[in-house]
């Protein structure tokens, strides 16, 4: 880590900050982070709704889909990427192509980070004791206000936990996008692949730049989570005291 | 969303048939790709397994200074690129990186060599075991340890017959999903490894290379191997799971 501070600081922090806000640089690290920013969003929502209906709705088969949801970590990234390209590719079998779009590199982010939400919100769902919800129902709450009050304070930790790690995980990720970004430059090519053809290209300070970028970002990432498990601990420390 | 991908693949593999998939796979170069995999898998699946137990020992038995930062460095890899993760070694071991040159001298192949891409495998696959026994030694609690140290148990005897059992399916769990990320590694790879055909190239590396060169037919056939092993992953993870769950 400390040599790729080093690698980049080489220049100087003129030269650092010339490589960063070339433009190409510049395109590459805003659509890696916004296309993340995305998946994280529809993460939030979606990852929660499936751990929702894995937790509290039978229905045939559950086991099943519980088990696939856990795909994305044993498939490897770049199957994922070849076999979403022939699904939504120029021989699509759905009659949807977006190949080499960045419609394609949202949906190959949002295959591989769809487990974290669902893995984070899962086990506090479980623990989640189903009196206090049944308590403000009793009182006259509506569906809406139980969610809101009761439930939604409790899993929110695990929600922002679990979308921070597939915000991490979009921006850095390469293995899926390499094939089915196309990675035309300013348009579908990502940090990572950005750094992957300038050290393929022989620019070492360019691509020790932008990775120092991603590594902050990493960092903080990092950093939030502890804060969030911090937060989250001491609440239980005080409920366990009571 | 989830199946469909799995299904392509193995249409995708068989549509010229079974023939053409078997040439594909069986290419000298893919055969030495799948075995340069496995053998980057077998030295550092054991490597991480160990470092997985004594860091999860370490982060729930032990106080000790810096365990913060520790603690933080399991997480690093998860939340990290792995080109970056690829980037950095290579500016460390590369000819003029800081290590670079005395290997260089020493006559000592790191990158483009296995050694770094042992290296980058062993780092992006780091936290899997350690982030499933943690949670496991604060459950059980150390009551029969200490029950054990009180009636003259050594260190090594109170692990091995004490805490050892009690983790031993958040272990095999871990090593479950250590294997397939070791497995399927790409990005950080991609970077020290060169991609010399024959020599350098993983099983995924070799399947983006047969996609370049417009060989889709060894390229999904490659995809296809890696995909039931990823199926063979999760039905490992259905059978374990009980298990760990009921200790």
């Amino acid at each position: 880590m400390a040599a790729l501070v080093w690698e980049s600081s080489k220049e100087g922090a003129g030269g650092f900050w010339e490589v960063v806000t070339s433009p190409q640089a510049v395109a590459a690290l805003k659509l890696s982070l916004g296309a993340a920013a995305v998946v994280a969003l529809v993460n939030a929502v979606v990852g929660t709704v499936i751990a929702w209906v894995l937790v509290r709705d039978e229905f045939p088969g559950k086991s099943i889909v519980n088990s696939i949801i856990d795909l994305p970590f044993a498939l490897p990234t770049i199957v994922a990427g070849l076999t979403l390209l022939a699904l939504y590719g120029p021989t699509s079998p759905v009659g949807i192509n977006v190949a080499f779009t960045r419609t394609a590199i949202v949906l190959a982010l949002l295959f591989v980070t769809l487990p974290f939400v669902v893995r984070t919100v899962q086990p506090v769902l479980l623990e989640l004791d189903k009196e206090m919800e049944e308590a403000a129902r009793s009182l006259g709450a509506s569906e809406r206000v139980v969610f809101t009050r009761v439930v939604l304070p409790n899993i929110l930790p695990g929600i922002l936990s679990g979308v921070a790690l597939a915000f991490a995980r979009a921006v850095g990720e390469i293995g899926s996008l390499v094939i089915i970004s196309g990675s035309l430059p300013y348009k579908t090519e990502v940090a990572s692949v950005y750094i992957l053809t300038r050290i393929e290209g022989g620019d070492r300070a360019g691509a020790a730049a932008v990775a120092v970028v991603l590594l902050v970002v990493s960092f903080a990432v990092i950093l939030g989570i502890g804060i969030l498990r911090h937060f989250a601990t001491r609440h239980e420390a005080a409920l366990e005291e009571r | 969303m989830l199946i469909g991908p799995l299904a392509m693949v193995f249409w995708r593999t068989f549509e010229h048939g079974a023939d053409a998939a078997w040439n594909a796979l069986t290419q000298p170069e893919t055969i030495h790709a799948f075995k340069l995999t496995l053998l980057i898998a077998a030295i550092a699946v054991p490597l991480n397994t160990v470092f997985g137990v004594v860091a999860a020992l370490a982060i729930v038995r032990r106080r000790f200074p810096g365990k913060g930062l520790l603690n933080a460095y399991i997480d690093l890899p998860l939340a990290l690129s792995p080109v970056v993760v690829g980037l950095s070694l290579f500016l460390l071991y590369g000819r003029d990186g800081w290590f670079g040159g005395w290997l260089e001298r020493n006559g000592i192949d790191v990158l483009f060599a296995l050694p770094a891409m042992v290296l980058a495998t062993v780092f992006v696959s780091l936290p899997f075991v350690a982030r499933e026994v943690v949670p496991t030694l604060r459950e059980i609690g150390d009551e029969q340890e200490q029950a054990a140290k009180t009636l003259g148990a050594s260190g090594w005897q109170t692990f091995r017959r004490i805490t050892l059992p009690a983790i031993r399916w958040a272990v095999v769990y871990g090593v479950v999903l250590t294997t397939a990320r070791c497995l399927g590694e790409y990005g950080a790879v991609a970077v020290v490894s060169g991609r010399i055909q024959g020599e350098t190239e993983t099983a995924t590396l070799r399947v983006e290379e047969r996609y370049d060169s417009f060989d889709l037919a060894g390229a999904y056939a490659i995809s296809l191997v890696l995909a039931v092993v990823a199926v063979l992953v999760l039905v490992a993870m259905i059978v374990i799971k009980p298990r760990e769950e009921s200790g």
